[in-house]
């Protein structure tokens, strides 16, 4: 079962369901924290978030694949950054043209997508080593993987915070919303609420595996 | 790859003229890509910017349907194609073409960043008409509350800002109270919990009205005659 770091992957969907459960960008790799906690207070900018990101790292893991055998290994990394680069560009023109709103809520982090590291991790430790079909799925998984990190934080700081979803008020009336949830600290509060979940998940499967074994091998 | 003694030479097996090509060539992709990219949403996003400015000018100035866009500088007013230093101005009419307000920008220090909003002037009355929030970072649930409570926007229907008898600022400078304390038509009542942002509304739209009000009562009629499409025919 384990995946040796140079080996040409099969497609399977594993591929694709990695980056959703075993592999979670955020909730198990613990990375490209910093849109993670800052977009996160509504439902509408985590999706739009998660959408972009996703857009920037299917097209660039997809590109690195695609001509991995000709970039040099000296100046990958700099290869890399350009690709990326471009296609973070292109998104923030197209958010600008879809809607002005959403593009200040989402302010410089469109720009930061740049920087996060799920991208350019997915560029060097993946797709500059698989063939293209399974790069674009597992890809598409990671991004897909990050869209729900993403939206498990902003709909549960939306609803507390602000007593509504997407917008629409869903609370009874009389809810007081909790302010903090939708300011910074409310974002670690979350995330600190949902690796716990995560940890313990994990915790629960490892004591599992050894009964499961011992009962099979009584069998 | 087979042996450990390979890897340092990897660096000189590969030419440095294979490295500049292989970047030069991602580099010019990439330009391209952007290129195409910015000239096809160019239009778009221009169109974006005048709608959103256009919704803000329309909703500060009630009953408006039409806009031209002037530049109010040192010496007074301009036409909106000019270069000339200054800040544009929004001048509104209804469907008549009359004259019935005037949106201006303005800004001020809140609580953690500058405050901005569009507010329109009405120059009939000598009064401010309505205001909206284009940026801010109040806290949200406290500061935040400038954009859209009720009771506050309502300081904005009529606020009183009437020149003095020389005609060179206002009567009564405009500022904020505490919560309740309102009395004149030109006093803002604070939001309670929000006073440091209710200030900086009250400062930014009294900033601009010093400056902009003797220069637009004096240039008033030539607003009056619009130059956009819909005259008195």
């Amino acid at each position: 079962m384990a995946r040796l770091p140079n080996q040409t992957e099969q497609l399977s969907l594993d591929t694709f369901v990695r980056g959703l459960w075993e592999e979670n960008p955020v909730f198990v790799m613990l990375l490209g924290m910093c849109p993670v906690l800052a977009v996160t207070n509504s439902t509408m900018n985590a999706i739009a978030m998660g959408l972009a990101t996703t857009f920037v790292l299917v097209a660039s893991s997809t590109l690195v694949s695609l001509i991995r055998k000709l970039i040099p290994k000296q100046v990958r990394i700099a290869s890399y950054i350009v690709i990326i680069a471009t296609f973070v560009t292109v998104v923030d023109y197209a958010i600008q043209a879809i809607s002005l709103e959403l593009y200040n809520a989402l302010g410089a982090f469109i720009q930061l997508i740049v920087a996060n590291c799920v991208i350019l991790g997915r560029a060097e430790a993946y797709a500059s080593k698989q063939r293209l079909h399974t790069t674009l799925v597992n890809s598409l998984g990671m991004g897909a993987g990050f869209t729900l990190a993403l939206l498990s934080l902003g709909t549960v700081r939306e609803l507390l915070g602000s007593g509504t979803l997407l917008g629409y008020p869903v609370m009874p009336e009389n809810f007081e919303p909790w302010v903090v949830m939708i300011l910074p600290p409310g974002g670690f509060f979350v995330l600190g609420v949902w690796l716990l979940l995560f940890a313990w998940l994990k915790q629960r499967r490892e004591r599992r595996l050894p009964q499961q074994e011992a009962a099979s091998h009584a069998s | 790859m087979s042996d450990a003694a390979s890897t340092p030479n990897l660096a000189n097996n590969t030419p440095a003229f294979r490295m500049v090509r292989t970047l030069g060539a991602i580099a010019m992709l990439s330009g391209l890509l952007v290129v195409l990219v910015f000239q096809y949403t160019k239009p778009i996003i221009a169109e974006n910017q005048r709608v959103a400015i256009e919704q803000a000018v329309f909703q500060v100035v009630p009953g408006a349907s039409s806009r031209s866009d002037w530049i109010l500088g040192a010496d007074g007013l301009a036409s909106g194609g000019s270069h000339i230093a200054g800040q544009t101005v929004y001048a509104a009419y209804d469907e008549r073409g009359a004259l019935i307000g005037i949106a201006l920008a303005a800004g001020a220090q809140g609580y953690q960043d500058v405050v901005k909003l569009l507010y329109g002037y009405d120059p009939d009355c000598q009064c401010v008409r309505g205001i909206k929030i284009l940026k801010m970072t109040e806290t949200p649930g406290l500061g935040d509350k400038i954009a859209f409570d009720p009771a506050f926007l309502a300081n904005f229907e009529a606020l009183d800002a009437r020149l003095n008898a020389a005609g060179d600022a206002l009567a009564n400078p405009i500022h904020a109270v505490k919560h309740g304390k309102k009395q004149d038509a030109w006093q803002v009542d604070a939001i309670s919990g929000a006073t440091i942002s209710s200030v900086a509304v009250a400062n930014a739209i009294n900033r601009s009205l010093q400056h902009a009000a003797p220069l637009l009562q004096r240039d008033l009629t030539r607003l009056k005659a619009p130059t956009t499409t819909g005259g008195d025919d």
